[in-house]
């Protein structure tokens, strides 16, 4: 009725709407963060899918060649059974993008399902919330550790083990989305013009959930990278002879005081890759999620 | 305020429950013989026999558990299978460091990051607000390995100003060799925690900066230095304090990692050496002593809410 | 003019660029007089909040800026004071009171400390100096208690005791100007006549000048010396208060006071429709006893009965929590009573289980309160309109050509079909509400506060639409407001709620001419303007 101290233009300032996703869309490309972050990696993907036709094979041993300083033998250098750590690296990448997108892919889909139910159907939402309570309170590394080392570790145990305390988070942010929601005066007319609930739910609640879970889906790709780095490294991740970024730096370890590039170049480079997704998540969520991103601009 | 603390520690009780589940099932229900997967590759027929009496593996699954279940109860987290210690006198011996460790590394982030975090806000768009949250990015991209091996690379190899690795104990070799130790692994866990705890305290101080009782503030003449201190960061300390409790679950992760990189002797330590020797009641211990951990944790944080906003009444 | 403790001179405050206008406010000219209260009057963006808060230098200062004219108070120009005498003058000189007393209250501080605050940044005085003078400003305002309520905390408080707070944190420096930003917009009708006695009173005891920002015109005539009225960033027509009701010149302000209900209900036929909806003995409980006695229960309704004809409208009467919207929602089974019955056309539907509640839907419609939430952003005009038809089987063109013709009824172009929610403005999105309920063709129509979040002017349009609805599709219709010129104007027949409980209930002329029950009396000598405004 009143406005407010800033004014309230044209009286039908409208939350940045939704109806027009396409524009949307555009408006997140003008974002730097999104913009920038995209071409990075753009780039290293482009780098990851290609790059290893040109270099030497990661896998081939030289022991002529062993724990060469960057520049002398091949541009990082080489490790201590002389394999190349550059084309090493390139390989590296195939196996981290695969890991971020597969979990965050599989992450969203089983947690949008969960959430959905949980917001929507009263009796599962305790039992649920309760199970995903439990689920985040195991501390994810040590229970991707146990799941690894007890399943074996293949890329498919890796991936479900680096996915399972991700669901709890997506389940979370769906059901707190599906509970606001439904509290919506549009929703309740939508009740009151006979809508079946299966309608309501795609028609005006699962809208509502595809901004926020877009950008949960950036910073689970993002981490999911580095959790899996960390199980090479402490090696409890993908088997050994598969050249993972994390494994890399698993094996530098014992030469670092001697050869600390060995995990310097592949850990820059999940470095740069983590950094370039979670800044294309930043601006996702300053452009497609407008409420939030007036309070973390 | 008795009732709700019962409640609220009532309300623990099936998380725990669920924990409990899920780490018994993870063992039982993985593919394969546990047992055989526990005796690893060498083991002979009667190993695995072994292994597989001394973990009750051959009973029912509900008998198990419920046995399983009643000695939790009693605070019998289980017998190694290779020194054949109990798991909590193994955690007894190792647990020093480690919370030494997340004690530091919690008084050193929440010491940096509320006020940079509250900095931020304040000064929302501006080049130190950008750069909090530069910094705040990529401290959630560098891999608490990477940056340790850095740390150890400028700090202790170049410049020789610390100790590369190990650790003293503060109550056996003094505070200066303590100090000098923790020092770089604090260093190495906070960034990832600063990061997490100034982004909190900025939004929520940016959400409370845009109040009306801020403006009521303002409206009497207060200072803005005052308003900031007296009304919005007293305002946003409930999520600040949330993403703290959260974030324990990032330090525990992170502890293994850090203990590792710096040969720290604690429960991160622990936990590797088991997992390499395929020691599963250590693991399992482990993993729910932490689980309990965080959440009684959480239920002291959920606890203080009362005191921090009277409007939390139950 | 003399005397002035304020006098605003040829202000104009610009807008980003991009905004709808070039200027929020425009060569702005007033001044408040010691001892008087000045009335700035205008509908939402007519500039009337941004003067207020420009004078404080509260304004958004990033989107907002004065770019001419002068701020006079006591010889210094407040826009060109530094920012350090700007704050000595905040709370020392002139202070202010807002619309939302909760928001405006700092929810983790004691309200003794939060007036207390204002002494601490402007006096020497002691803690305990500061804490005798807070107790006499409590006193001052009627408070209470005051040396208990001192400790309380603002969510402990009702709304009208925290809008007192705000007034006696605002006046215990006496300062010689208040500054009220729709200060009793936010309260309900009894405790809004209450406080602005308050302020009249302290007012005049004070010999202080106050600047009061309103939309309403009931306000006016109660405490106004003077009117400022303002449309679209300027100042249409100001004077003494007498003269411009009395002889409102300008067309803007002779529209804005016509648009004002009448509190005298006109003439109206008794209804002879079928009865089409009974409720009777309905409760709503909430909440239950805990299992560690904790528990609590509120009864949101207490036997409820009623019955609504076809081509009659019945207006449910009341104050915040007096239970007016759970009735409603229990109606429409958007809740589930506790107890009672609900006949629609002689059914039972408060029972039903949502599976059976489905056919029924279509019989009872719903226009929300709020215009910006009821429609989904999402979706088109179009769609929204048909989705209950065509839920029911009706063909997606047949039901686009009925929505056509609906958006001709409700006075929108069809063309607006295609179109989403945001392109409309407040008073025409309650217009594809009402569409889209009748596209149901429903027998029983529910507003539930419908018009209450629009300006006067659009108000009354809205109005008049669904009377005229009603009487086109021979609705019941179910009219909730807290209204009572509202009512007046469109109801038939009034129940009157109170917490929970009906506690009266006849034709809307009888209950206005010679109300029976003591509140229905307070609540009717408490409408704004009920004494002065007979226009």
């Amino acid at each position: 009725m009143a406005e407010g101290v800033a004014p309230d233009v044209a009286g039908a300032a409208a939350p940045l709407p939704s109806a027009r996703d396409v524009a949307v869309w555009r408006i997140a490309l003008r974002n730097r963060g999104v913009l920038w972050g995209g071409v990075v990696l753009a780039l290293i993907a482009l780098v990851a899918v290609i790059g290893p036709w040109f270099v030497v094979d990661p896998t081939n041993l030289n022991p002529m060649t062993r724990l060469r300083p960057p520049g002398e033998a091949g541009l990082m250098g080489t490790d201590q059974l002389g394999r190349d750590v550059f084309s090493r690296v390139l390989s590296g990448a195939r196996v981290s993008l695969v890991v971020g997108l597969a979990v965050a892919v599989i992450a969203i889909a089983i947690g949008l399902v969960l959430g959905l139910v949980a917001g929507y159907v009263r009796w599962t939402d305790a039992i649920i919330m309760r199970v995903m309570d439990g689920l985040m309170s195991i501390p994810a590394i040590l229970l991707a550790i146990a799941m690894i080392s007890l399943s074996g570790a293949t890329l498919g145990t890796v991936v479900a083990a680096i996915v399972i305390p991700e669901i709890p988070r997506v389940t979370r942010l769906v059901r707190s989305v599906v509970l606001t929601v439904r509290e919506e005066a549009y929703v309740e007319a939508a009740i009151a013009a006979g809508t079946r609930v299966h309608m309501i739910m795609v028609r005006h609640v699962l809208p509502n959930t595809i901004a926020p879970l877009i950008v949960q889906a950036t910073y689970i790709c993002g981490s999911a990278m580095l959790t899996e780095a960390i199980l090479g490294f402490l090696g409890a991740g993908i088997p050994p002879e598969i050249p993972s970024w994390g494994n890399i730096m698993s094996e530098g370890r014992t030469f670092f005081q001697l050869t600390p590039w060995i995990i310097f170049f592949p850990g820059l480079a999940l470095a740069v890759t983590v950094l370039a997704v979670n800044i294309v998540g930043d601006g996702l969520r300053d452009t497609l999620d407008p409420r939030i991103a007036r309070t973390m601009r | 305020m008795l009732v709700y603390i019962l409640k609220r520690v009532a309300m623990t009780i099936p998380v725990m429950g669920v924990v409990a589940l899920f780490v018994f099932a993870l063992l039982r229900l993985s593919p394969g013989d546990p047992a055989a997967v526990i005796a690893g590759d060498f083991a002979t027929a009667e190993d695995v026999a072994r292994i597989r009496e001394q973990l009750g593996l051959s009973e029912p699954l509900v008998v198990q558990f419920g046995t399983w279940v009643w000695s939790l109860m009693q605070g019998d987290l289980g017998t190694s299978i290779f020194s054949g210690k109990p798991v909590t006198e193994l955690i007894a011996q190792r647990i020093e460091p480690t919370m030494l460790l997340a004690l530091t590394t919690i008084l050193f982030s929440v010491a940096v990051a509320v006020p940079l975090g509250t900095l931020a806000a304040f000064k929302a768009g501006s080049l130190i607000d950008r750069f909090v949250m530069l910094f705040s990015v990529g401290g959630f991209s560098v891999p608490v390995f990477v940056l340790g091996y850095v740390l150890i690379y400028v700090f202790s190899l170049n410049l020789r100003w610390l100790p590369v690795q190990g650790y003293r104990s503060p109550f056996e070799h003094g505070l200066g060799p303590f100090l000098s130790h923790i020092t770089l692994p604090t260093l190495t866990l906070s960034v990832i925690f600063i990061a997490l705890i100034a982004r909190m305290t900025r939004a929520s101080v940016i959400e409370v900066l845009e109040e009306d009782y801020v403006r009521t503030a303002r409206a009497k003449g207060q200072s803005e230095l005052k308003v900031l201190m007296r009304h919005a960061v007293r305002n946003a300390a409930v999520p600040i304090v949330t993403v703290i409790g959260i974030g324990i679950a990032l330090l525990i992760g992170g502890v293994v990692v850090t203990e590792s990189v710096y040969n720290i002797p604690g429960l991160g330590r622990l936990v590797l050496d088991a997992v390499l020797a395929r020691d599963y009641p250590i693991i399992q211990g482990l993993i729910l002593f932490f689980s309990f951990v965080y959440i009684l944790l959480n239920l002291l944080i959920d606890l203080t809410y009362t005191f921090l906003d009277p409007r939390i009444r139950y | 003019m003399s005397g002035a403790v304020l006098s605003v001179e040829g202000l104009t405050v610009s807008l980003p660029k991009g905004a709808d206008r070039a200027n929020a406010v425009e060569d702005i000219d007033l001044a408040v007089a010691a001892g008087e209260i000045v009335c700035v009057v205008g509908e939402s963006g007519s500039g009337k909040s941004v003067t207020a808060f420009t004078v404080m230098g509260l304004q958004d200062s990033r989107a907002l800026k004065p770019v001419a004219g002068r701020i006079m108070m006591d010889g210094e120009d407040l826009l060109r004071v530094g920012r350090r005498r700007l704050r000595k003058l905040r709370g020392e000189k002139m202070s202010m009171i807002f619309q939302e007393p909760m928001t405006a209250l700092n929810p983790v501080a004691r309200v003794g400390d939060q007036i207390g605050e204002m002494l601490e940044i402007h006096t020497d005085l002691s803690a305990s100096g500061r804490k005798t003078r807070v107790i006499a400003a409590m006193e001052d305002v009627g408070l209470p208690d005051p040396a208990s309520m001192y400790r309380a905390f603002p969510h402990q408080l009702s709304g009208g005791q925290r809008q007192r707070i705000m007034i006696a944190m605002a006046l215990v420096l006496e300062p010689d100007l208040l500054i009220a930003d729709e200060p009793t917009t936010a309260l309900d009708v009894t405790t809004q006549a209450q406080i602005l006695d308050l302020i009249k009173d302290i007012q005049a005891r004070r010999g202080m000048g106050v600047l009061f920002i309103t939309h309403d015109f009931g306000v006016v005539a109660d405490i106004a010396d003077r009117v400022v009225v303002m449309q679209h960033g300027r100042i249409v027509e100001q004077g003494l208060a007498e003269q411009v009701l009395r002889a409102p010149e300008h067309p803007y302000t002779k529209m804005l006071m016509e648009a004002v209900p009448s509190m005298t209900p006109p003439e109206r036929e008794a209804a002879t429709g079928a009865e089409t909806l009974v409720v009777e003995g309905l409760d709503k409980t909430y909440g239950h006893r805990g299992l560690l006695g904790g528990g609590r229960l509120v009864h949101a309704a207490k036997s409820v009965d009623f019955a609504l004809r076809r081509g009659e409208t019945l207006g449910i009467v009341g104050e915040s929590g007096s239970g007016k919207s759970t009735v409603a929602r229990c109606v429409m089974r958007l809740i589930d009573p506790t107890s009672g019955r609900v006949l629609l056309d002689g059914r039972d539907i408060a029972g039903l289980s949502q599976g059976a509640l489905r056919p029924v839907r279509r019989d009872i419609q719903v226009v929300f309160q709020d215009p910006y939430r009821s429609l989904n952003p999402r979706r088109n005009v179009g769609q929204s309109i048909t989705e209950g038809p065509v839920n029911f089987g009706t063909p997606q063109a047949e039901a686009m050509a009925r929505a056509e013709e609906l958006m001709r009824v409700v006075g929108l172009d069809p063309d607006a079909l295609e179109r989403f929610p945001h392109q409309f403005s407040g008073g025409q999105r309650q217009r594809i509400a009402i569409a889209r309920a009748l596209a149901m063709q429903p027998h029983v129509l529910i507003a539930d506060e419908a018009v209450s979040a629009l300006d006067v002017s659009v108000q009354a349009q809205v109005l008049d639409l669904l009377d005229d609805v009603r009487d086109r599709f021979d609705l019941a219709m179910l009219f909730i407001t807290h209204d009572l010129r509202v009512a007046a104007q469109i109801c038939d027949r009034i129940l009157v709620m109170r917490q929970g409980e009906v506690v009266e209930q006849g034709p809307t002329a009888d209950v206005y001419a010679n109300p029976q029950h003591d509140y229905t009396r307070a609540l009717l000598a408490a409408a704004p303007g009920a004494a002065r405004l007979t226009v």
